[in-house]
């Protein structure tokens, strides 16, 4: 990185800058995400459906599920177990993970029925199925980290499915820290850091439309629709 | 009424859980309503026609 030392800085300087890994960085980002695609203001007509809905609804429910589980982080469990609001903010936690995934199976179904990897979305594809196994984990640990009968039977019971398949040696199910950990922070890291992909992949490719609606590849112009389609506030 | 008094019954999670059996499968009647409903919205998102906001020219 260069510093200016007041005066006009000569070409060159601005030759070389236009080499630094920043500039190169910057340069490909807005090449990627222009802010007409990045935050479109008009949508393809196709997606004037329901089943276009279930992706956002999945995302509003995740941002509950961080929500709520930072509250429960902050106030610890027994806050949860005890307090009246504490026990509601815990079921807020529970309910908000069972519509993320009631949610997220529709929008699943919804584009394994469109083949949604058309058009150059196989990223786009693959990141979603790997956050929704993510997620399968990261709510899975959150049932051992309930610290109630419920979470003892659940380790249990899974330790030895765990166990024959190797992994017990490094995810032991009966470690409650180990699991509250994974819980807490490395899954939701995934899955959130996952689910920002995903959506910028949904940026970059344009939601894949329906068979027979144009072409199914989005071309390089920003705020593009698949042709054949008309643009929709 | 009736039908949500059954469900009620059937889908009580303050209890045992009611399951329903078929060879190796074991699945509980709350997450089967569950399973059906998801079908329900699936369909039903497919075939109520979206309400389309007013049209501005540009």
């Amino acid at each position: 990185m260069s510093i200016q030392t007041g005066a006009a800085r000569p070409s060159t300087d601005a030759e070389s800058d236009s080499r630094q890994w920043t500039a190169k960085a910057r340069k490909a980002a807005v090449a990627a995400f222009p802010p007409e695609r990045l935050l479109p203001d008009r949508q393809p007509a196709y997606m004037a459906s329901w089943i276009y809905v279930f992706g956002i609804l999945t995302l509003v429910s995740l941002a509950w599920v961080i929500l709520t589980g930072c509250v429960l982080a902050i106030m610890g469990p027994t806050w949860w177990h005890v307090s009246a609001v504490g026990l509601f903010v815990n079921s807020l936690h529970l309910w908000s993970v069972e519509a993320f995934f009631f949610f997220m199976v529709i929008h699943l179904w919804g584009k394994f029925f469109m083949a949604a990897w058309r058009g150059n979305r196989r990223l786009t594809w693959i990141t979603g199925v790997v956050t929704f196994v993510i997620s399968v984990g990261a709510a899975f640990t959150g049932y051992l980290s309930q610290q109630n009968f419920d979470s003892q039977w659940i380790s249990t019971q899974a330790k030895d499915g765990i166990n024959a398949s190797g992994a017990g040696a490094i995810f032991n199910v009966l470690n409650f820290g180990q699991m509250l950990m994974w819980h807490i922070v490395l899954l939701p890291l995934v899955v959130v850091a996952l689910t920002g992909v995903h959506v910028l992949l949904v940026r970059r490719r344009g939601i894949v439309p329906p068979f027979g609606v144009g072409s199914d590849t989005p071309s390089s112009a920003p705020n593009s629709l698949p042709a054949g389609t008309k643009g929709d506030p | 009424m009736m039908s949500l008094l059954a469900i009620r019954a059937l889908v009580n999670l303050n209890g045992p859980g009611r399951y329903l059996h078929w060879g190796f499968i074991q699945l509980s009647v709350a997450n089967a309503l569950l399973i059906v409903l998801m079908v329900v919205v699936f369909v039903g998102a497919i075939l109520i026609p979206f309400r389309r906001g007013k049209r501005r020219d540009r």
